[in-house]
């Protein structure tokens, strides 16, 4: 069967290509990038039989549509968006069987943030040290997509479904978005009252939040000694506070050395479901 | 050598200079502990990234502490990565006077000694090279340029670095390169990480 190719009619605010990363080049200055929801993606991967990482569309805030060119299975997994084949809904969750010229469209979500869209096969894009994640930092990878972009789709694999269905709790990227918080390495640039406020008030997510990072808004953490710190690796999660005092949690696409110091880090499993945090949205931290 | 938390999948190991990094990185990487999938050097620090399902934290971090640190590499057995330069920046002049040399003398110590790598940083393919015989201190510009030129060779501080890509800066520029720093076209498009040797080469 001659595969797929998908045409971009509409891209949305932000449709990239992601899968997991290109891990082990921090030291080159290259860092890891891939889905700022991982656990999404291997979701959206296992419900269409592929290999957790395979390439999926990352869909930011919805908006995406885009028309198959033969016939194919779909998965949209992430945040709480009505998924449309020619304009009826479908589940998001499971998978759809779109024939030649369906439509596709994700609606912009009621929850959450980052929708994932995978296909049996996974698309095909081209890859930089191994990856073909688009990281919006450093430029690696394949544009971000807009009208017109054609994406080929592999050869259907081998694999069957891991997953039929993934019910998932309506009620998950409601209210507030906890998240624990390991504090270090450089908690001790700041005040003890500043440590107990980060994990104490609720911290709003603003407008200026992209896939490097999100900036938190709340009452401005205080500094209990003079100097700079040099430049030091910093880790997908770290909360940095840079000399305004409104801290930035890193995502996927975060410098692979920053010299603000960082305050904690957010733990590893937690960074998805910051990732999933929109704008407006009240963040709390939970020492770990 | 102390250990820092740095989350649930890394920890920060802070060290006593550029000098200490250099040698702990090749020790560590050297080293190849299990686990550890990512060392991220940088001035004053090692930035370790496990995977904890193959070994705990902790006990990454106890090998960490008896890894013992490499000293200076030795050149003739190591590949060095040759860089042609054109002596003609625009401040290869202040630079010689900043250091009380004539602007050929400044050209014969940074092309007389090989420079290795301690970290990378402030742009994708950009690699802080330290001095292997003879550093030197070299203040940054006052001013800092809103743009310099892609393969600029500069220096500011102890280091020594090229411009990967156009990009503001405030690093003195005593030449030019034609090697490529950065390419996406290579397999490996950083020409320079951690640890690499480089020699800086004359063709005025």
């Amino acid at each position: 069967m001659r595969s797929a190719v998908f045409e971009v009619l509409e891209p949305g605010s932000l449709s990239t290509l992601q899968d997991l990363g290109r891990a082990g080049h921090m030291s080159r200055g290259v860092g890891v990038s891939g889905a700022a929801d991982r656990s999404s993606l291997r979701l959206a991967n296992r419900l269409v039989g592929n290999k957790e990482a395979a390439v999926c569309i990352e869909v930011t805030f919805g908006g995406l549509v885009m028309r198959a060119g033969g016939a194919a299975t779909v998965a949209v997994t992430g945040a709480h968006a009505q998924v449309r084949r020619n304009g009826r809904l479908e589940g998001s969750h499971s998978a759809i069987r779109l024939v030649a010229g369906d439509l596709l469209s994700i609606g912009q979500p009621s929850a959450g943030l980052r929708s994932y869209v995978a296909v049996r096969g996974g698309f095909r894009a081209e890859r930089v040290l191994g990856s073909a994640a688009t990281d919006s930092l450093s430029g690696l990878g394949p544009l971000p997509l807009k009208a017109g972009t054609l994406i080929p789709v592999d050869p259907t694999s081998s694999d069957w479904p891991a997953v039929d269905f993934a019910p998932e709790r309506a009620d998950r990227f409601d209210g507030t978005v906890e998240l624990g918080l390991c504090l270090g390495p450089r908690d001790d640039w700041f005040t003890q009252a500043s440590v107990v406020r980060l994990l104490t008030e609720p911290w709003l997510v603003t407008s200026e939040s992209n896939r490097v990072g999100m900036r938190l808004d709340g009452t401005a953490l205080e500094r209990s000694r003079d100097g700079e710190l040099l430049s030091e690796g910093v880790a997908l999660g770290s909360v940095q506070v840079p000399t305004h005092g409104q801290p930035i949690l890193f995502l996927a696409d975060h410098p692979v050395t920053g010299g603000y110091p960082v305050v904690g880090v957010v733990r590893d499993a937690d960074v998805d479901r910051a990732a999933q945090a929109r704008p407006g949205q009240l963040v709390r931290f939970r020492r770990c | 050598m102390r250990i820092l938390p740095c989350g649930d999948k890394a920890f920060l190991v802070e060290l006593d200079g550029v000098d200490d990094v250099i040698a702990h990185h090749a020790g560590l990487a050297a080293a190849r502990i299990d686990g550890v999938v990512e060392l991220v050097p940088a001035a004053r620090t090692i930035l370790v990234q496990v995977d904890t399902g193959v070994a705990s934290l902790s006990a990454v971090a106890d090998r960490v502490r008896q890894v013992a640190p490499l000293g200076k590499v030795l050149t003739s057995d190591a590949a060095v990565v040759e860089v042609p330069v054109r002596y003609t920046g625009p401040d290869l002049a202040d630079v010689a006077a900043l250091l009380g040399v004539t602007p050929a003398e400044v050209v014969r110590w940074h092309g007389d000694q090989v420079w290795t790598a301690a970290f990378t940083g402030f742009a994708p393919g950009f690699a802080y090279l330290v001095a292997g015989v003879e550093p030197r201190e070299v203040p940054r510009r006052a001013t800092p340029r809103t743009s310099v030129p892609a393969g600029s060779v500069a220096l500011a501080g102890p280091f020594a670095g090229v411009y990967p890509r156009e990009s503001p800066g405030g690093w003195q520029v005593i030449g030019t390169t034609s090697l490529l720093m950065w390419d996406v076209a290579r397999e490996q498009p950083a020409l320079l990480g951690a640890g690499s040797l480089v020699r800086f080469v004359d063709v005025t």
